[in-house]
């Protein structure tokens, strides 16, 4: 029989839970980033490889320190840490110092994500608002596309022939064709020129169950169809500059993004507004980090507007 | 009244999860339990009014005599599970915290009954106090008292007959095996009631994972010689948790949607558990009143999983020694399924009349898992069937907020704990919505 002076746990239901966790989308994620990572290297050169290295090691090493320092319970084993350093290394030109990198990584994680509150409080995406420290801190620097990949731009430019050599990526005036923007063979952040391998990140994501495509979706499309009522050409504004890479792995994310479907679809309908409004207005060459930082902000609000109707609830019902 | 037709597929319903089956028990036959040495049997086993005991300790008395009933409309008759005498008249503190009157008898072995003989049910107002008298509450779990349930307010015209056969919650087979080895109670106590009811459409809905007892009752319905106005129809749902919650299978079975706050009746459905139309049969026909149940044993520190007929009132220890005792030192012990049980603190408790599974846990399988913060997924708001927006709810709980909990509608949540079960992060969010309905009931007194 059993021995009574074994107690028996007493909890609310349900007795039964799933398998998954925090660490395991995470890890999800970084799969799906694997490609991106890959074709950065080819496109970059090694080099590109030390920085996601370094943004990964300083976000994990920053992460720890500061909940250290805190007082508060160990966080780095969520992985979530490494996905906010391989995206903010992504988003960077290849030529970038490694002492400002560690900058934006302390603006990622120790400014916004830990001091409101660690994983799921923050209130914009770390690696955008380390990014976007970046770009106001260090101008130049940041927008350094001086880098070519001798071997790639050979084949390239045989294939082409044109002379792709210029200094600026192709929102800001450089020579482009359709091939190269979707091989990646542009100028521009490491991560986000390679059209192909973004696409099959996000395939897995989808896949996986990760995210919901209304997001990127909706992102996208409405670039798309703004940019067409605008007269500039639709498939340059997806393909080029950050939008698809942003709009896979960084508006997407759960903290920053809406929790309904409803909610989702509006927030990505606002970053191509944006975004598309400060490509065509305005005097920066790119909008995406803004956009995707402002929509960020209205969340809270976007999901106060957005709560569904309960079961059984119709519209006369709500109405009242 | 026009008649609705009968569906042929379901209707599509919002959220739940697929939870792993685990009904190990499916395949194996019931054994039926000798009666204990003692049975304990609470003065509430039922929603409603506590029963009162009308026996005195010392008292010799056969099975299925009553040993406690009320003067209170919502409320249903105990009897006696087993013969022998009245030992004690003491209290019992359940798992919900209440202390409750409880009658012990200690069994003589003998099983003996006087000699019953099938009720009288010429009008529906006779077959309603035989209904009342056979003691039959809902069995699926929730306990209803079934007279209260078939007194249908004659404002309400019910045009339907659900039979909830789902039984969505992981490790069950006690409906399973009631319909597979009682087809013919089951079928027999659907017409019980649907003459009751005067409906012309019986809806039962049986979850895919129990094909056996889908194709026994298929054969039986599409027989003319027990459906010849082709009027019942089963219907093969999805085995999706929790399929079997009642808004959820009205709303499968009919595509009608009960508004928050209203009842089956207010959408024109009856709903009843195919284990209580199936012991309406067995009592209009024998007149033995409910005294015992087909419970499933099961759970990692469980020697040999089965399904077992017991007497009402048989502690859980006894069962569990009958079936070979423990594998591993039990960590938690639970009353029904792993979804929405009831976690005990002794397994001296006794099964109740709406108990349809005694499951037992080793020590992994009942770890509490640390909730880690929320990331924001969304994944509760996905998966909850009657679309409210759990982190929200739990959020608003956590700080007591009556004016959010309003907005968020948490009375609304039926406690199915699919929440829960999908968080990432492993948040108790049931946990919290509960606390914050509890808190929304006492602050503005509803």
């Amino acid at each position: 029989m059993r021995d009574m002076s074994e107690k028996l746990y007493i909890s609310s239901s349900p007795h039964f839970r799933s398998k998954n966790s925090t660490a395991k989308i995470m890890a999800d994620v970084l799969i799906a980033l694997v490609p991106v990572v890959i074709a950065s290297a080819v496109i970059f050169g090694l080099r590109s490889l030390l920085i996601v290295a370094f943004c990964d090691i300083s976000c994990v090493i920053l992460e720890y320190v500061s909940r250290k320092i805190m007082k508060r319970n160990n966080t780095i084993n969520d992985l979530s840490a490494l996905v906010t350093g391989t995206l903010l290394a992504l988003s960077l030109p290849v030529t970038i110092n490694l002492l400002f990198a560690l900058f934006g990584c302390v603006v990622a994680i120790v400014v916004v994500k830990q001091f409101f509150g660690g994983i799921g409080n923050n209130f914009v995406n770390p690696a955008i608002a380390g990014r976007v420290a970046m770009v106001v801190s260090f101008p130049t620097q940041m927008t350094d596309w001086s880098y070519v990949n001798e071997i790639i731009d050979s084949i390239s430019s045989a294939t082409n022939s044109v002379d792709a050599i210029t200094t600026a990526t192709p929102l800001a005036g450089g020579e482009w064709s359709y091939l190269d923007l979707f091989i990646g063979n542009i100028r521009g952040s490491i991560g986000e020129t390679c059209v192909i391998c973004i696409l099959i990140g996000f395939a897995y994501l989808l896949v996986r169950r990760v995210i919901k495509p209304f997001v990127p979706l909706c992102y996208i499309g409405t670039v798309a169809v703004l940019a067409f009522a605008l007269g500039e050409d639709p498939l340059f504004h997806i393909m080029s500059g950050g939008v698809l890479f942003a709009a896979v792995f960084m508006a997407t994310d759960y903290s920053t993004s809406p929790l309904t479907n409803k909610g989702k679809i509006i927030f990505g309908v606002g970053c191509g507004i944006i975004t598309l409004i400060i490509r065509v207005f305005a005097s920066l060459p790119e909008g995406v980090s803004y956009a995707i930082l402002l929509m960020n902000i209205i969340t809270p609000h976007i999901d106060r507007l957005t709560v569904p109707k309960s079961f059984g609830v119709s519209k006369r019902m709500a109405a009242k | 009244m026009k008649k609705e037709a009968l569906p042929k597929k379901p209707y599509i319903t919002r959220g739940g999860i697929h939870v792993p089956h685990k009904k190990n028990t499916a395949a194996m036959q019931t054994v039926i339990m000798p009666p204990p040495r003692s049975v304990v049997l609470p003065m509430v086993q039922h929603i409603g009014a506590p029963c009162i005991p009308v026996v005195k300790p010392g008292q010799r008395i056969l099975v299925g005599e009553v040993i406690g009933d009320s003067e209170a409309f919502v409320c249903a008759p105990i009897h006696a599970s087993v013969s022998g005498t009245v030992k004690e008249i003491g209290s019992l503190l359940m798992p919900n915290g209440a202390s409750v009157e409880t009658v012990v008898i200690e069994s003589d072995g003998l099983m003996e009954h006087k000699e019953y003989s099938s009720p009288a049910v010429g009008s529906s107002e006779e077959l309603l106090r035989a209904v009342r008298a056979s003691g039959l509450v809902g069995l699926g779990g929730a306990g209803f008292p079934t007279h209260v349930k078939l007194r249908v307010p004659p404002d309400r015209e019910i045009d339907t007959l659900i039979i909830n056969g789902a039984e969505c919650e992981p490790y069950i087979t006690s409906d399973h095996h009631e319909i597979v080895e009682n087809s013919w109670g089951v079928m027999s106590g659907i017409y019980a009631v649907k003459e009751l009811l005067g409906v012309r459409r019986v809806i039962i809905g049986i979850e895919s994972n129990k094909p056996d007892a889908i194709e026994l009752l298929k054969n039986m319905t599409e027989n003319e010689k027990y459906d010849y106005k082709d009027e019942i129809r089963v219907l093969t749902l999805k085995a999706l948790y929790p399929q079997g919650a009642e808004k959820m299978l009205i709303k499968a079975c009919t595509g009608r949607a009960v508004p928050p706050g209203k009842l089956p009746s207010d959408v024109g459905c009856v709903v009843m558990n195919i284990t209580s139309v199936s012991f309406l049969a067995q009592y209009l026909k024998t007149g033995m009143p409910l005294v015992s149940k087909r419970i499933t044993l099961d759970g990692s520190a469980i020697k040999n999983p089965q399904t077992v007929i017991v007497p009402i009132g048989t502690q859980i220890k006894d069962i569990i020694e009958f079936c070979g005792g423990y594998s591993e030192p039990p960590k938690k012990i639970i009353y029904g399924g792993p979804m929405m049980g009831l976690a005990l603190s002794d397994d001296s408790l006794p099964v109740l009349k709406q108990t349809n599974a005694i499951l037992a846990f080793g020590e992994k399988e009942a770890e509490i898992p640390e909730a880690d913060p929320c990331i924001r997924c969304g994944r509760c708001i996905d998966n909850c069937p009657m679309s409210l927006m759990p982190v929200c709810l739990s959020a608003s709980a956590d700080n007591c907020d009556i004016e959010k909990l309003r907005k968020y509608d948490v009375m609304t949540c039926i406690e199915c704990g699919s929440c829960s079960y999908i968080c990432p992060a492993h948040r108790h969010l049931l946990q919290s919505i509960r606390t914050g309905k509890q808190l929304f009931k006492e602050k503005t007194g509803r």
